[in-house]
């Protein structure tokens, strides 16, 4: 496969997850946002969603204040920032037109019926009461794509690339939104109603909280949380799942290519053997957020690996 | 029909009367009313929206994804004139092949005096980069879209001819996919040549070019300047339906004069690039060093043996406006034989004559652009108002050699759906000519049809539209309130066009849209027996 083909691949799987993933992680903090009482906790957990999306340093350049109709607004539709929806779509679909060939006929239309619904909306499809709909929306139509893909795409090289940049992306939303809650899950931390609406958020942020009961039978718990959403294999969002799919996916591409490996394999493995062989218990120990920072990071490198090994154009 | 240009030469009514290739079309018109018809023009549009056949249009602002309109009348020639016109194609891209190959050799036309030599040696698409080079083959034009109007019943003309990357063949395709799909009845009701094939026949001519270092089955690509280019569509749509790969130039390169693609599983070499870029930005090497759309070291590649272009680099200089009056000539020189398609009369405002010719007359005539396309820069004189004509004979004073002028041809109209009900609009056609191992031409080819009432500008970025094209196989038409039954000496045989369902493998395009669905039973979940429990 053309290594450009690979790439655009790659990054139509990262877009589109992440439009899912931000329009996931919106409905969870708007759900926050509503029952915080006083106020100032409403805009601590704006400003939590804008620093797991990694758009907060950017929306402080723009906005003095964080309110909620400007969050909304940033995270949403405003083309300026990378990391909202719309621009998502817009870089999800860009990338499928480049590699329209490689793709089903129905996957093309999940996304490029998305991007034709997205130009016509304006400013007040995400005001008050339509922003719950927008938001169930955009989730069904990133489900809608991930169902064309997962239905109708021969499993060969291309839905490899595709689904790499899929768990990968899903792997750092998962990492990231447990890691700015990192603070309700510390072993200091009481088990009051606050914490325990943090660890509901972050299971709605991933729809993980009927997963949770399903799992453990029991009232939620800050060790049994953190570790549905990092150990368990079960939850499809969970890091060890992903990561245990990145993998078999770098695996299967290495044996369809002559068996070359890279770096990116070697990364792989020691990031799926270190969750795999993990207990909670020293995880949490050890402190959660430097573990999660600590996947954050690797997942950028492999990122980078994968690129330089595959997408690139590799040159003799 | 009222507002039917009085001079011009309607397809469907001459003289009154139903010309026999529109027989069976008048009758289903008259049928279906204005209504539903309309109906199927807006299904057409949803059709084309979704699988995202767009044409941009560099002047436009607003949508960078523009449909071509497309109408859903179709435009019929009979087998007979289509013979006659096929036979006149391949006659001239013969001749074009050979004056490209005579004009970077030996150039004898212009030591015979059959055309002046600064039209060759000073031509703008002159690549001295090509002199003294045979491309595989001997091949120079291997894809031509010969662009030709029509002004009586046996009356057709060449008004250009495109050598260099001609596009549109993929609404030529997509068209027929589309007409398939909306009106499946009237197909069963015609025999109409398929054009499905053309893909593969173009396939078959890029592996018929492939260069003498080229060992075991060649590997073809198709290079495209990217996704914002106005063509990528059908840049996409023909390597999809080609089953090869769609290449920009930074996924290729030379090593060794060899050409490489970057892969997944490393470089893999390239025989035959189908080349959708312009010359100039071919290789920053040989030609503008600033692309960066191009194949550092491809001409050299190129001029190795190793690699073979479609078309040949240079080829522009036979679709040159400045050389067109001379292609008759070409035919007698290189063939032996007299021109079996006609030119337009030509004044070439280069020769004092014909430029005296011209000022007197812009009124009558139309004034182009020697160098250009697109129906960009072009005067239509009847057409234009005082100061339009005043600017053109300011521009031809400064600088004649830039403009050509051609008599306004009576274009021959066809019936097209437009708001007020079906009227007569101007069409032309553009046959595409594939020249490999041999000639092969795909029947029909893309009708253009100008929209606006009395517009003589058909081309795409000037409003014009599209229609589909049909050759009819005999037999000819029932007589009047005889329906055929489908099945019944009218249903498709092999090679005919597929009614509906035609499914590629592929992805893109009409055809996956059309699936057919066989009343196949389902499995069925068995009752719940309740001990599984509701949820």
């Amino acid at each position: 496969m053309l290594s450009r083909t690979a790439d655009s691949l790659f990054w139509l799987g990262r877009y589109s997850e992440r439009a899912g993933n931000v329009a996931r992680g919106l409905a969870a903090t708007l759900r926050m946002a509503l029952l915080a009482n006083p106020l100032s906790a409403a805009e601590e957990e704006w400003r939590s969603l804008m620093i797991a999306t990694g758009c907060d340093p950017a929306f402080r350049t723009r906005h003095a204040v964080l309110t909620q109709d400007a969050a909304i607004q940033w995270l949403t539709l405003d083309p300026g920032n990378p990391a909202s929806v719309a621009a998502c779509v817009e870089a999800a679909r860009r990338n499928a037109r480049t590699v329209r060939t490689a793709l089903t006929v129905d996957m093309w239309e999940a996304i490029n019926d998305t991007w034709i619904e997205f130009r016509r909306l304006d400013s007040s499809a995400i005001r008050g009461d339509r922003l719950p709909g927008f938001l169930d929306w955009v989730k069904s139509r990133t489900l809608l794509f991930n169902g064309a893909a997962a239905d109708t795409m021969l499993r060969d090289d291309a839905w490899s690339f595709l689904h790499l940049g899929t768990i990968l992306e899903r792997a750092d939303n998962t990492a990231r939104l447990l890691d700015v809650r990192h603070a309700a899950f510390a072993p200091e931390a009481a088990a009051d109603a606050a914490n325990y609406a943090q660890w509901q958020a972050v299971l709605r942020s991933v729809s993980a909280l009927r997963a949770f009961q399903h799992v453990y039978h029991a009232r939620l718990d800050p060790k049994q949380v953190a570790e549905l959403l990092i150990l368990r294999p079960e939850l499809p969002r969970s890091l060890l799942a992903c990561y245990s799919r990145v993998e078999q996916t770098l695996d299967a591409i290495a044996s369809t290519s002559g068996g070359a490996r890279g770096e990116c394999h070697r990364l792989a493995g020691a990031l799926h053997a270190k969750l795999r062989y993990g207990r909670i218990d020293g995880l949490l120990a050890d402190g959660l957020h430097e573990f999660l920072t600590g996947v954050i990071d690797q997942n950028i490198a492999l990122g980078h690996e994968i690129g330089s090994f595959y997408l690139n154009g590799r040159q003799p | 029909m009222a507002d039917r240009p009085a001079s011009a030469f309607d397809e469907m009514h001459a003289d009154g009367v139903i010309r026999p290739p529109y027989a069976e079309m008048a009758r289903f018109l008259e049928a279906t009313g204005q209504d539903a018809l309309d109906q199927k023009r807006r299904e057409a549009e949803v059709l084309f929206r979704r699988i995202g056949v767009t044409f941009a249009v560099y002047t436009e602002g607003g949508d960078p994804e523009r449909l071509i309109p497309f109408d859903v009348i179709p435009r019929i020639l009979s087998r007979e004139e289509w013979e006659r016109l096929a036979k006149g194609l391949e006659q001239r891209v013969r001749a074009l092949n050979a004056f490209l190959a005579d004009a970077y050799g030996p150039q004898e036309i212009i030591k015979a005096g059959r055309i002046p030599a600064e039209l060759v040696r000073e031509n703008e698409g002159f690549l001295p980069q090509m002199v003294g080079f045979t491309p595989p083959g001997g091949v120079y034009t291997v894809i031509s879209g010969i662009d030709l109007v029509r002004t009586g019943p046996d009356e057709f003309y060449v008004l250009e001819d495109n050598c260099r990357t001609p596009s549109g063949v993929s609404y030529m395709l997509e068209n027929r996919e589309a007409m398939l799909r909306l009106f499946p009845d009237v197909f069963t009701r015609h025999r109409i040549a398929p054009v499905s094939h053309y893909p593969e026949e173009l396939l078959e001519t890029l592996k018929g070019i492939a260069p003498p270092g080229c060992h075991g089955a060649p590997k073809v690509v198709v290079l495209t300047p990217g996704p914002y280019n106005s063509a990528y569509y059908e840049h996409s749509f023909l390597a999809d339906e080609m089953g090869v790969e769609l290449v920009e130039g930074a996924d290729l390169f030379v090593r060794d004069k060899v050409v490489f693609m970057r892969t997944t599983a490393g470089p893999q070499r390239v025989d035959v690039i189908y080349r959708r870029i312009d010359d100039d930005y071919l290789d920053p090497e040989a030609f503008r060093p600033d692309s960066a759309l191009g194949v550092p070291g491809l001409m050299a590649a190129y001029r190795a043996g190793n690699v073979a272009l479609a078309n040949a680099p240079g080829a522009g200089i036979a679709d040159d406006k400045a050389v067109y009056p001379f292609v008759p000539e070409m035919v007698r020189f290189y063939l032996g034989e007299e021109p079996i398609l006609s030119n337009v009369p030509t004044f070439m405002c280069e020769r004092e004559a014909d430029r005296d010719y011209v000022l007197a007359n812009l009124d009558k005539l139309v004034v182009k652009l020697a160098r250009g396309s697109g129906g960009y820069g072009m005067l239509v004189g009847p057409h234009a108002t005082e100061e339009q004509r005043a600017d053109f004979a300011a521009r031809i004073r400064a600088r004649p050699g830039d403009y050509i002028a051609q008599p306004t041809l009576a274009l021959s109209t066809v019936p097209t759906l437009c708001e007020t009900g079906i009227s007569p609009r101007h069409v032309d056609l553009r046959p595409f000519v594939l020249f490999g191992k041999g000639v092969r031409i795909v029947p029909g080819g893309l009708t253009r049809v100008a929209l606006r009432e009395g517009s003589l500008v058909v081309n795409s970025s000037q409003g014009g539209g599209t229609k589909d094209t049909w050759v009819l196989d005999d037999p000819p038409p029932l007589p009047p309130g005889e329906a055929r039954e489908p099945g019944q000496g009218a249903a498709p045989e092999p090679g005919q066009e597929r009614a509906a369902g035609g499914m590629s493998q592929s992805m893109g395009g009409m055809q996956q849209l059309m699936g057919g669905m066989a009343g196949m039973p389902r499995g069925a979940k068995p009752a719940n027996d309740g001990s599984a429990g509701e949820k």
